[in-house]
Formats: C-alpha cells, sequence, structure tokens
C-alpha cells in the first residue's frame, strides 16, 4: 500500500460544499457528476419499474393512457440526455482520461466545472416539465406532434435537452484538446490505452452532431411557439425533415452512448485475462470508423416513414457496414481471452456479461438494418429489445464494470467482491429475462409505446415485468455496497488488480494534481505479456484484515 | 403455437413467407455465430482461468491472416444479408398492375377506409384473399403507421403527402391493423381489425355495404363545388391548364423544370398552388388550404386519377 499520506490525496484537499462546488480538479467534477447522473438513473429506472408494471396486464389498470405516455417519454429523455450520452465519458471520463494520458488535469479544468453547472442547469429545465405534468412525446420529439398537438411541457423538456447539449460539447472539446496536447513523454497515439481512443471518438461525434441536435430542438420551441412552420405542411413544411435533422444526430448519439463502453471493456479484459488487447490497432481504428460510419446511417430509423425505398437500400447498405467494426471488436475481445490467466473479479464479470449482451444486441442490429426484416419489426418491441441490449445490456453493464475496475482509484477504498459479483449476476439473469422476450414480441408484432395491448402477448410482457423486478435489485445491490465501501471498505492499494496503465501507476486516491513525478512511458498498453509486473495481486480477506 | 404461447406471428399473405424465409436464415446464422462466440469465451475462462494447468506458449496478440478473414468473411456476410432485405423491400414500389386502391386515412385516433364503390369503414378493412391491395394512405393531424403483423408490411402516413402500402392477402382470417408510429394520447387504441375474405364473400360483403358513389364520383362533385371546374373546365374563360390525362405525365413548369404530375404534385398544386406554376399560365389558383380535409383531397385525387387512361408511365402511380 501507498505510503503517501492519506491528507495528500484529492479527497483530502478541503472538504465542505465551496471546496467541491467550487472545484476545478477533473477528479471532484467526475464526482459532482457521478452522484448527479446516479440520481437521474435511478429517477429514470423508477419510471421503467411502473412502465412494467402497467404493461403486466393487458389492460390499462394502474394509470391512464395520457400518464403512461409521460412515463415512457420521461423515461426515454432522462436516460438518453441526462444519463446514457453523459454517463461514461462524464464520470470515468472525467476521472481518467488526464490521469491515463500522465496529466495534471484537461486542458480546460474550468469549462470542464462549467459543463457541469451547464448541466444541472439543463436539468432544471427537464425536472420542470418532470414536476410540472410531463411531457408526452416520446424522446423523439417528432413532428407535428411536439409541434401542435402534444399537450405536455414539451418546450420546456427541448430546452432542457438542448442546453445539456452544451455540456455535452464543452466535454467533447475539452477532451479533444486534451489528448491531442497532454500526453505524457514517450506515450505515442500507438500507446494510448483503448478507453483513450474511444473517448477521443466520442468527443468528436459530441462536437460535431450535437449541434444539429440543438438546431432542431430550438426548431421544434420556436414552432411550437411562434407557429413558424417548418415542420407544417400546410405552412410549407415537412414533418420528416424534422425525422432527418433528429436522427442526423440521434443516430451518431447512441455511439456517443457505446464507444465508452467499448473502451472500459478493453482495460478489463486484458487486465483480468492477464494478455494484451488482441488485435490493438484494429480495435483502436475500429472507433474511429465507426465514429465516421455513425454519421452515414441515420436514414435507416426511416424505412417505412415515406423516404424514398431508393434512399432506404442505401442506408441499409452503410448500415451493413458500420456493424464491421463492432464486430471486429467483438472477435477481438474474445480472443483476448485466448491462453490468458483469467479470474473473475467482479469488474471481469460485468466485462463478460457486456460482451454477451453487446454481441446479442449488436446481431439483433442485423435484422433492423436487413431492409424487408426492418418493415416487419420497426417500431415494435424488437426494436425496444435491441436497442435497450446495447444501452443497457451494454453501455450500463460496462459502465458497472469500470466503475468497479476504478472504484478503488476514485475513492481508495475496496468493496466487497461477494456483494459485487451477485449484483453482476443478478443484473445479467435480471436483464436477459426483461428483454429477451421483448424480442419475440416484437417480432409478434407488438407495437412500442402501447399503454394496452391484446392479451395474447401477456405472457412475455409478464416475463418481461418480473425480469425488471429482478433488474432493479441488481442494480439497487451496488448503491449499497459501494456507498458502504466508502466508509468501511479496506484501504485500497495504488494498484491493486495489477494493471498496466498510468492511473495504476499513483497512489490510490491520487494526489491533486495526479503525479507526485511526471510520468515517461516506453512501453505499448496492455504490456501484460512484459517482464516487471509480478507482483502480489490485492487480496481482499487479508487486507480487510479476516 | 404450445400452451396458448404464440411463439410466431401468423403468415398471410404473398410477402409473408419470403420475408420470413430471410428472418429464420438470418436467426439460424445469429444463433450459430452467438453459441460460437459463447463457447469460445466461456471455454478459454474456463480453460485459461488463473492456475489451471493448460499450456501458455506461443501466445500472440495479433495476427493479421485472422484479422483479414474474419474481417472480409463479416463483409461478405453483411453483403448478402443486404442484398436479400433490399431485394425485397424494393418490391413495395412495384405493386401489380390492377390492384384494388383503398383510400385510408389516419386521424387521432382511428383509421379510416373507403373501397374504389364508395363503401367505408373505420378501424375494419376487408380486403379479398389473392389479388394486390394498395392502400394509398394519408392523415389528417400527426404521422401514423399502417402496420398488419400477418402481412408483414408497414407504411407511415405522413400529414401533407401520400403514401402507399400494397399486399395480397392469402389466408382469409381476421388479422390485427395497429398504429404503429406513437400519435398521442390513444396510440394504443387506434386499430382494428383487417379481414380477408374469399373474392365471392368480399364481393357480398362490397354489395351489402350498399353501392355508394364511387370515391371518383365524389371527387367530380367536390370538382365541381369547389368551383375546380370553372376554371380547368373545357369551356373556361380563365385560362387554366386542362387536367384531362394529367396524372402520370410530365408536366412543364414555368421555371424550366419538369416534373411528374404524381399525387404529391397535385396535392401540392390543391394546396400551395403557387409553389409550381405550369408553364404558359398565370398564378392565380387560390389555395384550397383549409377548405378541403385529408378526405376531401383524397377524394379529388382519385377524380383527377380517373381522368387519365389506365396504367400511366409505368410505376408513375407508387412515387
Amino acid at each position: 500500500m501507498s505510503v503517501s499520506a492519506a491528507a495528500a490525496n484529492y479527497l483530502g484537499e478541503g472538504s465542505g460544499p465551496r471546496a467541491w462546488l467550487l472545484t476545478t480538479d477533473h477528479k471532484r467534477v467526475a464526482w459532482l457528476y457521478l452522484v448527479s447522473l446516479t440520481a437521474f438513473f435511478f429517477l429514470g429506472g423508477a419510471f421503467a419499474v411502473l412502465i412494467r408494471i402497467e404493461l403486466a396486464t393487458p389492460a390499462g389498470d394502474l394509470v391512464s393512457d395520457d400518464v403512461y405516455n409521460r412515463l415512457f417519454s420521461l423515461h426515454g429523455i432522462i436516460m438518453v440526455w441526462f444519463f446514457l450520452v453523459p454517463s461514461i465519458p462524464a464520470t470515468l471520463g472525467n476521472f481518467l482520461l488526464p490521469l491515463m494520458i500522465g496529466a495534471r488535469d484537461l486542458a480546460f479544468p474550468r469549462l470542464n466545472l462549467a459543463s457541469w453547472y451547464v448541466f444541472i442547469f439543463g436539468s432544471f429545465f427537464a425536472l420542470f416539465s418532470v414536476v410540472a405534468g410531463g411531457v408526452d412525446t416520446g424522446w423523439t420529439f417528432y413532428t407535428p406532434l411536439s409541434t401542435l398537438y402534444a399537450n405536455g411541457f414539451v418546450s420546456s423538456a427541448a430546452l432542457g435537452v438542448f442546453i445539456v447539449g452544451f455540456s455535452t460539447i464543452m466535454t467533447g472539446i475539452n477532451f479533444i484538446v486534451t489528448v491531442h496536447t497532454l500526453r505524457a513523454p514517450g506515450l505515442t497515439w500507438f500507446r494510448l490505452p483503448i478507453f483513450v481512443w474511444t473517448m477521443y471518438a466520442t468527443a468528436l461525434v459530441m462536437v460535431l452532431a450535437t449541434p444539429v441536435l440543438a438546431a432542431s430542438l430550438i426548431l421544434i420551441v420556436l414552432e411550437r411557439v411562434f407557429g413558424i412552420g417548418i415542420f407544417n405542411p400546410r405552412l410549407g413544411g415537412d414533418p420528416l425533415l424534422f425525422q432527418h435533422l433528429f436522427w442526423f444526430y440521434s443516430h451518431p448519439a447512441v455511439y456517443i452512448m457505446i464507444l465508452p463502453g467499448m473502451g472500459v471493456v478493453s482495460e478489463v479484459l486484458p487486465c483480468f485475462s492477464r494478455r494484451p488487447l488482441f488485435g490493438y490497432k484494429a480495435v483502436a481504428l475500429s472507433s474511429m470508423a465507426i465514429a465516421v460510419f455513425g454519421f452515414l446511417v441515420w436514414g435507416h430509423h426511416m424505412f417505412v416513414s415515406g423516404q424514398s425505398a431508393y434512399a432506404g437500400v442505401v442506408f441499409s447498405f452503410l448500415s451493413f457496414c458500420v456493424a464491421i467494426p463492432s464486430a471486429i471488436k467483438v472477435f477481438n475481445w474474445s480472443l483476448t481471452l485466448r491462453k490468458g490467466e483469467i479470474s473473475f473479479e467482479t469488474s471481469m464479470l460485468y466485462a463478460l456479461f457486456f460482451l454477451a449482451l453487446f454481441t446479442f444486441g449488436g446481431l439483433a442490429g442485423l435484422f433492423l438494418a436487413a431492409l424487408a426484416i426492418d418493415e416487419h419489426v420497426h417500431d415494435t418491441y424488437f426494436v425496444v429489445a435491441h436497442f435497450h441490449y446495447i444501452m443497457v445490456g451494454g453501455m450500463v453493464t460496462a459502465y458497472m464494470a469500470g466503475l468497479h475496475f476504478w472504484w478503488p482509484k476514485l475513492t481508495g477504498r475496496m468493496y466487497s467482491e461477494t456483494w459485487g459479483r451477485i449484483a453482476a449476476t443478478v443484473t445479467f439473469l435480471g436483464f436477459n429475462l426483461t428483454f429477451f422476450p421483448q424480442y419475440v414480441l416484437g417480432f409478434l408484432g407488438m407495437p412500442r409505446r402501447y399503454h394496452t395491448y391484446p392479451p395474447e402477448f401477456q405472457f412475455w410482457h409478464v416475463l418481461s415485468s418480473g425480469g425488471a423486478v429482478v433488474l432493479a435489485i441488481g442494480y439497487l445491490l451496488p448503491l449499497f455496497y459501494l456507498t458502504w465501501s466508502l466508509f468501511r471498505g479496506a484501504r485500497a492499494p495504488d494498484n491493486p488488480w495489477q494493471a498496466t496503465g498510468l492511473e495504476w501507476q499513483t497512489s490510490s486516491p491520487p494526489p491533486p494534481h495526479n503525479f507526485e513525478t511526471m510520468p515517461v512511458v516506453t512501453r505499448p498498453a496492455y504490456a501484460y505479456d512484459m517482464k516487471g509486473l509480478e507482483h502480489e495481486r490485492f487480496s481482499p480477506h487479508l487486507e480487510a484484515g479476516q | 403455437m404450445s400452451f396458448g404461447i404464440p411463439f410466431f406471428p401468423q403468415q398471410a399473405s404473398s410477402a409473408a413467407g419470403s420475408v420470413d424465409a430471410l428472418f429464420y436464415t438470418l436467426l439460424a446464422f445469429a444463433i450459430a455465430l452467438g453459441l460460437s462466440l459463447t463457447f469460445l469465451v466461456v471455454g478459454y475462462a474456463v480453460k485459461y482461468r488463473v492456475g489451471s494447468p493448460a499450456g501458455r506458449t506461443g501466445e500472440r496478440a495479433r495476427s493479421l491472416p485472422l484479422e483479414l478473414t474474419w474481417t472480409i468473411a463479416s463483409l461478405v456476410i453483411a453483403f448478402i444479408f443486404f442484398g436479400w432485405g433490399a431485394v425485397l423491400f424494393v418490391r413495395r414500389d412495384h405493386p401489380p398492375p390492377n390492384a384494388i386502391e383503398i383510400a385510408g386515412l389516419g386521424k387521432q385516433w382511428m383509421w379510416e377506409f373507403r373501397h374504389p364503390g364508395g363503401q367505408r369503414e373505420i378501424n375494419e378493412l376487408h380486403v379479398p384473399v389473392g389479388r394486390a391491395v394498395v392502400v394509398s394512405l394519408a392523415s389528417q393531424d400527426v404521422i401514423h403507421s399502417f402496420f398488419v403483423p400477418a402481412f408483414r408490411v408497414k407504411q407511415d402516413a405522413v400529414p401533407g403527402r401520400t403514401t402507399h402500402v400494397w399486399f395480397i392477402a392469402t389466408e382469409p382470417g381476421r388479422y390485427h391493423l395497429f398504429c404503429a408510429q406513437y400519435c398521442g394520447t390513444q396510440h394504443s387504441e387506434m386499430g382494428g381489425w383487417v379481414t380477408a375474405m374469399a373474392p365471392e364473400q368480399y364481393a357480398s360483403w362490397l354489395e351489402s355495404q350498399g353501392e355508394g358513389e364511387t370515391l371518383a364520383a365524389s371527387g367530380e362533385k367536390l370538382f365541381q363545388a369547389l368551383g375546380c371546374s370553372g376554371c380547368h373546365g373545357n369551356s373556361s374563360k380563365v385560362r387554366a391548364p386542362s387536367l384531362a390525362g394529367i396524372f402520370g405525365r410530365p408536366v412543364a413548369l414555368a421555371n424550366q423544370q419538369t416534373v411528374i404530375a404524381d399525387e404529391r404534385y397535385l396535392r401540392d398544386s390543391i394546396l400551395v398552388p403557387n409553389k409550381e406554376i405550369a408553364a404558359g399560365y398565370e398564378p392565380v389558383m387560390p389555395s384550397f388550404d383549409g377548405l378541403v380535409d385529408e378526405g376531401e383531397l383524397q377524394m379529388l385525387l382519385a377524380y383527377l386519377k380517373s381522368l387519365s387512361p389506365r396504367e400511366p408511365a409505368k410505376n408513375e402511380a407508387v412515387r
């Protein structure tokens, strides 16, 4: 264990609201985000639980149709923009990016803090919508429903998302500049950990795509308030234009949401396999390929919208192309395990579950990219299952993997491995029970966003609702044992997993400016096969004094 | 079906079998790949667990031949499924000739259908088995989506334009009709049933509904009532283009461009007449926006189409 005194770490640098709320330390800003995002995650999750309880029976007996529509709209809006988009970048990314490249902070520390305040400011608008009476447009804000017909608090929700977009852009710019300018001596691009590559790719998408979302949301508000008519056919506008604008952002946004997760598992899998990441360059470059191709596939959300069938053919082709880099990554992650020394700590379990769930979600994506199949399953539960497998089974599972992997670095504490493994397994089982039946429902023709449904679908809905309860337990468990570990957990050593990244070479928790001496990098990333790393690995039982 | 639990959707249209063939092939591929990866990862996890006796010599963290192989294999497989799906899909644009054309109108929260003979039904659609049916879709308010799972067809109804979906029912029966695009409060109530019937039963059903006037005839009455015929009629004093045979024909515009007079053009010319002025005419036509609703617009379009001899320039009917 490190001898650097407890007072010399970033957590000891002043306490009280002022020291936290006015901090420019990227590690503390990460905590500000972590706490706010956790609150939003459980708020969005509570809406989801209510949705699943309502759907346990075919009739609409728990809530009215208007309330149900608000539940799924708010669930989507909160989960996408107030949890998933910022999730890994704003928390783990904020904390780790400077540490991983041997920097003292992000390039613009004050911009980083400002991004959190912008995030909170925007979230007030969204929360106002929740409290004032909800939004009933779905998270997609399709026109003319959102502009002319919806009676919820659409404008404040749209403004909230619009404002939060600026915080995303700020984070993106900060990350891009940081990666370009603050890498430690010797840390060339192809020595960067994949997590840094994916943060970089994510940041590019954030900066390039979010302005388009901002433009389309402002147009929604202008159209709602002033009736400018850009999406109104009676005034010469076109409702489909909104879908083009919206998906031009929102499809790349899917990659904002999944690339960071890919980065996390690319760190975790090699560490617990004691092997270098298989095909490092292919994984790094496929992250960039995903970021670029992700901008060219938005029309696959519009195959049956009235868009020309031949435009559909082009978008289908490009969508199959974007599947390739993801497939390459899956193969590389799998091969990383080969001839390793594999152990199954909590974060490794989460990473392996990510691999399974991401694969099952990604394969379903092939069905949706295939035009004739999409015509049948578009706007059904098949789509719902697909994106939850990617966004929740993929991204949230990776987020949990990362949170457990770097928790000792974030907090200087170890959590209970036993509870961690239980939570990971419960989450995996609950997730599949919740969402696998939805694939079947979608193939059967069950449309999404239905408050009531024909009784023959009930069997699958009951399975799904039961799974949601299990899943909720899986997500609540870490809230308790991680919080408990903050106060009672064993002190963490500097490098409990014997991992190779630079972040593990400083103390746990790190000092205020990350490194006592400027690190110099002489190895490639993931040098698990090189000599000089054979230390004792952390044993929680010994450290806890049992 | 087993124990009343549905696993597969019914197949009741000419497209269902071919779409399902693609679906099940892709499913078989996905299961095969998913299972192989699962066996691989679980196998590695067991074989190379910490402290296992398995040999670890000769390990490599890269292999160009292997990486090239799986990249190329993925590309080839992806392109096969892309092509298969695309070929089935572009059939949407090519309904068989002599299809029955039914006008479908979506509005919050119901579907209204009108048969060529003028028979009108709400949230019910009767169609004959074995004959192609084109439903031309419009929306009175927000975007809706016409979805019949048993037929494997879906098409959004978008305000401000006409879209089409076609199918040939193959099995008599009653099938769910859903609205698939979220459309507001009672979205989940917006649906009903499609009843596919043997042709002779369909004929007698049509008869039992009473032979109303055809859509085109209703359109012609509107054409008179709204005063369209005053200018577009043969004996008119104001110089306006004749509409005989207009549908599907190219129209020269004042701005030197040429457009095909499809449903989009005709609809816009009624609602936003100054958008595309026919060459050689003054822009004097008033807008009928607000004077005709979507249902009346469908009647007018049916009438204008009826002025053209059958089968205009091929395929233009469904653009």
